[in-house]
């Protein structure tokens, strides 16, 4: 598809010689002189616009030229247009280049001077010219010429709401509501006529026509179809078009965050009957005016907004009945799904706006709800309903549980691998966070389904991740939603495993993957897998047979979709820890460094993995018991069984230093008194043994010789724990002269380089001259907080060079 | 709305390093992202441009390295497609959307939807609250057209050398950057416009 040849045509529009550029302008400037224009020339303004947007850098063309464009482009023949207009916007506009603003824009001129503009003042310009195009009609020109009006002023609307006028803004309601509500309902004349039917009976004008044949009831909407489409027909399908937009600009309070309080309010006056409160009067009076108008059939008593919001409220519903129609084509009942998406949008949108007309929306949307709720090809219409029930179901004490069981019981388990669904599902999670918290707190327990997007498409889930997982961890399920993220990369297999397996019947051999899916699909494993798969929180943190669920998906190490997970779980494990300090209490944290301990074992076995989950580990480890020093104490146990085992150094040895590390630091009576001396002597016995025995031999076959950073934390935790228990000094001094001894003989078995022996060696020496003055030494090895802690002004020493340094600032001239 | 829509490279260009890619086509709708917002006031025409560009370019390598991650894990193999097999390709092509931060790089939240087919990529980068279902659509409906009346599937250039048929096909089908709720019968008018056009 992409070839060598455009690669070279890039290369040469943008190395293109200036010289050689100004004869091409010169060339085009006599080719352009004529009317008409033939294919040459056409090829050569081909060539000129993809010249000038090969390149980022602009290249300006000379003037006489580009005012020969400016003028081709109201020239009557669109490819005239076209071309004008694309080169055109590559280059800069002309200062005081002023299109003509006097007749009619089209199309290709009006996307122009939109890319162009440049100040609130030129979309002014652009929005009144195109609207006084709109009212005037000229009855003769082509049947598209006003097409662009609505998507142009659209398009402005997006940038610059406020270049609109309340005039403006009045008249556009009222043609919408005309396009939309009173469009023709009798086709128009076919562009395709059939040779035969020409006869005085085929100029009959006939109605138009739903999607499944039979002949329309009602007012036309872009469901309707017709051999041709009058002007207004059209007119409603770009009015439809922009609708939401519409409302959503001009149509204020209409966002998905309304004050709950007013909206309560209003709820309780609405249903005490016409008990109204004289806080909220105007609200509730305008209310009242719709609740009549509901009854009574003539909504032209209504301003022009107040008009159009009761008319886009018909015309969705009416989509919403047209949508249960089979349509014939397979792009029509795509069509009708996108619209039943918009209706129900729409609806949300002008209930917002109006909370009276919630009552008459509901049942309408419980009825689609029931209609399409298990339906997995419809899942996407799910969503704005979901979005409708969460706004308004409370003001319409509807019970909303069925939408949620749905929506995060249901969805993530079917279908887990629609990536539209996803996207659009968590961006829905994101955009109503608050709003979930509070009125589905159910939410925090569906994480285990929820995660499985993610298993499945890391790279593009992680971000949204990154912003929800927060919302996700509750002190009540802050453990299992760890052992979860750390079992993400089996999660994921198991999901690659399951697509397999629905794909392929069970007889065919699968190639390379036999062993994890015949795992897979065997009874007495079931129980693994579906623990993986569950869909909510609650049955349990972790399952038993972990380390049997790890040998089983082995061979998944090294599948694409698991290394991609993998790589995003570190990420995760960040945000999980950054926010559970926020919230949880001592108790908590001390069982999730026993699962951190735990796991450090527990892991698949995939590369790079483990090693960085160790890394993520260590950290917040550190952190965690620098925020909470009594940890270590409380949790000593399993801490020094941990350090105590001379396996750890080798296999996991980030963990391993940094668990050292606390011990020797936070295992003090200042950080909890119930620090007794049998525990400094314990702890001590069980890291000198694991020091003595990794500096006496080689490191077991397999295994590299420890860092030196290893060896200097064992050495500096000795050294704190004796300083606060003065009867292990001599140990310590022992240890370290041996050492001295051993190393003077010359290479070692378990240090592989020279100069971090040279390191190793210094620092014994520093700590060994450090303990012979044990008075000092506790306060050089820990010091108390207030040392480490700056003071500045506060700290009567410090304070006076400030003071100093201030003052001479001061008066110094310069 | 939909801000831009562009065709370019998803797989391995030689002139360009690994995770670039060669935008062929490109068309931002509306108004300069910029120049309505307080921070690019005092940018020159010739600078907003440049940030336009590079902004375009920016949404290629990002949707580049979404596609690339995707196939690795799909572990699906890119089969070329003949000409005349359009149909066949699209419904081989890969889809999927990529979420773009406020910021990164236009100044509010934005999702590009991309197609890959073979070695392009065609992506339609739509606003918040934007009907994805329908930009779903309007997608699949324009790389058709993109694929059969441009030839991509050859070995052409004719998606450099005739981008005005992509400018008409867009203004049709999504004018302005406005996506159209069209039936079948709006649609094949439309279309009937466009085929006009391009037999010219």
């Amino acid at each position: 598809m992409y070839s060598h040849a455009s690669e070279s045509l890039i290369k040469q529009a943008r190395e293109i010689q200036e010289s050689e550029l100004q004869k091409f302008y010169s060339r085009l400037m006599k080719m352009l002189q004529g009317k008409e224009l033939g294919h040459d020339t056409v090829d050569s303004l081909q060539r000129l616009h993809l010249i000038l947007s090969a390149t980022k850098y602009t290249r300006t063309l000379p003037l006489e030229l580009q005012k020969r464009f400016v003028a081709l482009l109201s020239s009557p023949a669109e490819q005239h247009q076209v071309l004008s207009a694309a080169v055109l916007r590559e280059t800069l506009p002309l200062t005081g280049q002023e299109l003509n603003y006097n007749h009619q824009l089209n199309s290709h001129a009006a996307g122009l001077l939109l890319s162009q503009a440049v100040s609130r003042g030129d979309l002014s310009s652009l929005c009144t010219q195109l609207l006084r195009n709109l009212e005037s009609r000229p009855s003769e020109g082509p049947t598209h010429s006003l097409m662009h009006t609505l998507p142009v002023l659209n398009s402005v609307l997006t940038h610059s709401p406020e270049c609109l006028s309340e005039d403006q803004m009045t008249l556009v309601s009222k043609k919408l509501v005309d396009w939309l509500r009173y469009a023709s309902v009798m086709q128009g004349v076919g562009t395709s006529s059939g040779g035969f039917f020409t006869g005085p009976r085929s100029r009959q004008p006939v109605p138009i026509a739903e999607l499944d044949g039979s002949v329309s009831g009602d007012f036309f909407t872009v469901l309707c179809v017709g051999q041709g489409f009058t002007e207004d027909q059209w007119m409603n399908v770009y009015s439809f078009s922009m609708l939401r937009h519409w409302l959503l600009t001009y149509h204020s309070s209409c966002s998905t965050t309304v004050d709950a309080a007013n909206r309560l309010q209003l709820s309780l006056s609405l249903s005490h009957s016409h008990s109204f409160s004289n806080d909220d009067r105007s609200e509730v009076d305008g209310s009242v005016v719709s609740m009549v108008s509901a009854t009574s059939s003539s909504s032209r008593l209504l301003p022009p907004k107040e008009r159009l919001r009761e008319k886009a409220f018909q015309y969705c519903q009416r989509l919403i009945e047209q949508s249960d129609r089979k349509a014939h084509k397979k792009t029509d009942t795509e069509l009708q799904k996108a619209c039943l998406v918009e209706a129900v949008c729409i609806l949300d949108c002008v209930c917002v706006e109006d909370a009276s007309l919630v009552y008459r929306t509901f049942p309408c949307i419980k009825a689609l709800f029931g209609r399409l709720s298990s339906e997995l090809s419809y899942a996407r219409v799910l969503l704005p309903i979901a979005q409708f029930y969460l706004n308004h179901g409370e003001i319409a004490a509807v019970d909303c549980e069925n939408v949620w069981k749905v929506v995060f019981g249901r969805f993530p388990t079917e279908l887990f691998n629609d990536p539209f669904l996803a996207h659009e599902l968590l961006r829905f999670l994101r955009l109503n966070l608050e709003s979930i918290e509070l009125r589905v707190p159910q939410y925090t327990r569906y994480f285990p389904n929820l995660l499985k997007f993610l298993a499945w498409d890391s790279p593009a889930m992680v971000d949204d991740f990154v912003d929800l997982l927060p919302s996700m961890v509750t002190t009540g399920t802050a453990v299992e939603l760890l052992h979860t993220l750390l079992d993400l990369p089996c999660l994921s297999a198991t999901l690659v495993l399951q697509h397999r397996s629905t794909c392929l019947p069970i007889s065919e051999p699968v190639g390379r993957s036999f062993v994890s899916l015949d795992a897979f699909r065997n009874p007495s494993f079931r129980g693994l897998f579906l623990f993986l798969l569950r869909t909510e929180a609650g049955s349990g943190d972790t399952m038993d047979r972990l380390s049997t669920l790890h040998e089983l998906l082995v061979e998944a190490a090294d599948w694409p979709r698991v290394t991609q997970c993998a790589r995003t779980v570190p990420v995760l494990l960040h945000v999980f820890f950054n926010t559970i300090v926020t919230i949880a209490d001592e108790k908590l944290l001390a069982h999730l460094i026993l699962v951190l301990l735990e796991r450090s074992s527990l892991l698949l076995n995939i590369p790079a993995y483990i090693k960085e989950i160790h890394r993520v580990f260590s950290c917040h480890l550190l952190r965690l018991c620098k925020l909470h020093p009594s940890l270590v104490v409380n949790q000593s146990h399993e801490l020094l069984e941990f350090a105590g085992s001379t396996a750890n150094v080798y296999s996991k040895e980030e963990l391993y230093t940094h668990v050292v590390w606390v011990l020797g630091e936070y295992l003090s009576v200042s950080c909890d008194s119930r620090c007794s001396v049998s525990l400094i002597t314990s702890c001590f016995e069980a890291l000198e043994a694991v020091l003595f025995e990794i500096t006496s031999s080689a490191p077991p076959t397999g295994m590299v010789c420890p860092a030196p950073k290893v060896i200097n934390t064992l050495m500096s935790a000795l050294a704190k724990l004796a300083s606060r228990s003065h009867d292990l000094i001599p140990r310590v001094s022992l240890f370290l002269s041996k050492l001295r001894t051993v190393t003077r003989s010359g290479s070692v078995a378990w240090c592989s380089d020279e100069e971090d022996l040279v390191a190793i060696v210094t620092r014994g020496e520093e700590l060994w001259s450090l303990l012979k003055a044990p008075g000092v030494a506790q306060s050089v090895l820990t010091p108390p907080p207030h040392v480490i802690a700056p003071q500045w002004h506060r700290d009567t020493n410090v304070a006076l060079p400030l003071q100093l340094r201030a003052l001479t600032s001061l008066t110094h001239s310069q | 709305m939909v801000r831009c829509f562009l065709i370019h490279t998803v797989c391995p260009v030689s002139a360009l390093s690994a995770g670039e890619s060669r935008v062929l086509y490109s068309r931002v709708f509306g108004p300069d992202d910029g120049v309505l917002s307080e921070r690019h006031r005092e940018l020159s025409p010739e600078e907003r441009r440049l940030l336009q560009k590079e902004k375009v370019a920016a949404v290629a390598r990002q949707v580049r390295s979404a596609v690339s991650l995707s196939r690795e894990s799909s572990g699906r193999l890119i089969v070329e497609t003949m000409p005349g097999e359009e149909n066949l390709a699209l419904q081989d092509a890969d889809c999927g959307v990529v979420r773009l931060r406020a910021g990164d790089p236009f100044s509010e939240e934005t999702s590009a939807l991309w197609l890959g087919v073979q070695s392009l990529g065609f992506t339609l980068v739509c606003e918040p609250h934007e009907n994805l279902l329908l930009a779903e659509g309007t997608l699949r409906n324009l790389t058709r057209h993109c694929l059969e009346h441009l030839h991509m599937l050859g070995q052409g250039s004719e998606v450099l050398l005739k981008s005005n048929r992509i400018d008409v096909l867009l203004s049709r089908l999504l004018p302005h950057g406005q996506l159209l709720f069209l039936n079948h019968r709006f649609a094949q008018s439309l279309e009937k416009e466009v085929a006009a056009y391009m037999a010219k």
